[in-house]
């Protein structure tokens, strides 16, 4: 007989230190010695990690009212502006946000060394960041500049908000053409110099639950350290799974809107990031874990790298000319071991994600759910999954 | 005298050609090679240890067939802090210095491969990779 499990059932376990919870990881080495099966009937949650540079990411601040009072109209932290056209002393700061004076990529290529994601750092770390300010002032809001310094302790509020993170997959970027290209998938040589990927493949939350089964809003997750939810589906959220030829090959564009305290969040896990030539950004720890509801997601959530695939993407011409089409796929073994070939030519591979750290955010969420203190939430809202057949706009310009 | 320590770096046109050599028999240099990545198919680097009178000739020729000169006086460490392990550096190291262990998938840095070419110092996005004097 088919095991079916329910949220509560598995809470219940968490809770009475019962619960058997097994990283992605070690679930795909439990089938393989005893079977999906007995996996299924044992298992009640597994968890997954990724962390990588995940744009789409920053948070909300609310810093607290100055006396006397300021509509705040123009807000800079450590020089990087933050959006603050949404309230009084509230103020939005976005992980790829530049200072004013930076060079950016007039000295080319740019160095990008400090943006909005190493001010959400910096701030996370608990260091003093500057905090400056303009308004044109009006009858209750008098004041007209502030400039002081803040830390997280002292700010009313601090909520990251990432619009999209956690891409459910991602392409492996080469460079066909004959100049050396700076990307947002890192520094790409020419004729086929090397490869770059951005994935933790069978550790990657999204590629674990393909058709959203578990992972909905609401859904409690490891994030930045702390503990987050999924707030709805990320932008750029269209997820499919791909076929090639009659085979299933994994899935791809699915992503998440994640929200979580930052106070209760590490410097370790919200990391700032420059990428030469492209710009700033933050790199994000993120766990979900996987409810053990049943054996079909136990058969997706114990998926490997050789059957999970990447297609391969020049980034040299086709990418930025927005030319649909790949180079063929790659699975993550491949991608994994260091090369892959391309048009016949053997290429290297590096990864951008970083792997040890993604099994240290699934070994971490694992202790947390077996100490008995995460227990696990039901969606109170399903995301749209692949069999919802959502198709990506483009700007269609007169 | 004590010996200079230098790096070399030269394209595949470079590589063919007898530049120790060269530099033993035209400026009667005392040339021991410390390290060395020739290859035909590929930029090549060097790492010497020169010492004579005419050294300084020696390096002029070498500037003048269009190889880098960079005196070794430096090294490459990396923030055991900074370094996230992502691994980005190991697909653009030259030498094979940074490099991954598998299947841990971990950052190792091997410095007696390093031939200070200083691309990881620019491409690490954690700036990790930094230049001592």
């Amino acid at each position: 007989m088919s095991v079916e499990k329910t949220y509560a059932e598995i809470n219940a376990k968490i809770k009475a230190g019962k619960a058997v919870v097994v990283t992605a990881e070690e679930l795909i080495a439990l089938v393989e010695e005893k079977g999906l099966s007995q996996a299924t009937q044992e298992v009640d949650v597994v968890t997954t990690g990724t962390f990588a540079p995940m744009c789409s990411s920053g948070a909300f601040l609310s810093f607290g009212h100055t006396t006397p009072r300021m509509k705040m109209q123009k807000v800079w932290l450590n020089g990087v502006s933050a959006y603050t056209g949404i309230a009084a002393v509230d103020a939005y700061i976005g992980a790829t946000e530049m200072p004013d004076d930076d060079p950016l990529n007039s000295n080319y290529p740019g160095e990008f060394r400090y943006g909005g994601g190493h001010v959400i750092h910096d701030l996370v770390a608990r260091k003093p960041v500057k905090l400056k300010a303009l308004a044109y002032g009006t009858d209750c809001y008098p004041r007209r500049n502030l400039e002081t310094t803040i830390t997280l302790d002292d700010i009313n509020e601090a909520i990251l908000f990432n619009p999209r993170n956690a891409y459910q997959n991602y392409n492996c970027a080469v460079n066909l053409t004959d100049r050396t290209i700076y990307t947002y998938m890192g520094m790409i040589k020419p004729q086929l110099g090397n490869a770059n990927f951005s994935t933790a493949g069978q550790l990657s939350p999204l590629l674990k639950d393909p058709h959203f089964k578990t992972i909905g809003v609401g859904t409690k997750i490891f994030l930045g350290g702390g503990v987050g939810y999924v707030a709805w589906n990320g932008t750029q959220h269209f997820p499919s799974m791909i076929n090639e030829e009659g085979q299933e090959l994994g899935s791809a564009g699915g992503t998440l809107a994640v929200t979580g305290n930052l106070k209760q969040m590490s410097p370790r896990w919200l990391v700032g990031t420059s990428y030469l030539g492209y710009g700033a950004t933050l790199s994000v720890g993120i766990g979900i874990p996987i409810p053990i509801l049943n054996e079909e997601i136990a058969r997706y959530a114990a998926k490997k790298d050789e059957e999970l695939f990447a297609p391969i993407v020049d980034y040299g011409a086709a990418y930025p000319s927005f030319t649909p089409g790949n180079l063929g796929y790659v699975s993550y073994a491949e991608l994994k071991s260091g090369k892959i070939m391309v048009n016949g030519k053997e290429v290297i591979t590096a990864p951008l994600s970083s792997m040890p750290r993604a099994r240290e955010i699934a070994a971490t969420l694992k202790s947390w759910i077996q100490k008995g203190d995460f227990l696990l939430t039901e969606p109170v809202k399903a995301l749209p999954s692949p069999a919802d057949g959502f198709i990506a706009h483009s700007i269609k310009e007169a | 005298m004590s010996p200079k320590r230098i790096v070399l770096r030269f394209g595949t046109d470079i590589s063919v050609k007898p530049i120790v050599y060269r530099l033993v028999k035209d400026y009667d240099l005392v040339v021991n090679i410390v390290k060395a990545d020739v290859n035909p198919q590929k930029e090549g680097t060097m790492i010497l240890e020169v010492t004579g009178e005419q050294s300084e000739k020696g390096l002029s020729y070498l500037r003048d067939l269009g190889v880098s000169v960079q005196a070794l006086n430096q090294e490459i460490v990396r923030n055991e802090e900074k370094c996230v392990m992502c691994g980005a550096c190991t697909g653009i190291c030259p030498t094979g210095a940074l490099y991954m262990e598998r299947p841990s998938m971990e950052v190792l840095f091997d410095g007696d491969q390093c031939v200070f070419c200083q691309l990881c110092t620019k491409v690490c996005p954690m700036k990790a990779m930094e230049v001592r004097l």
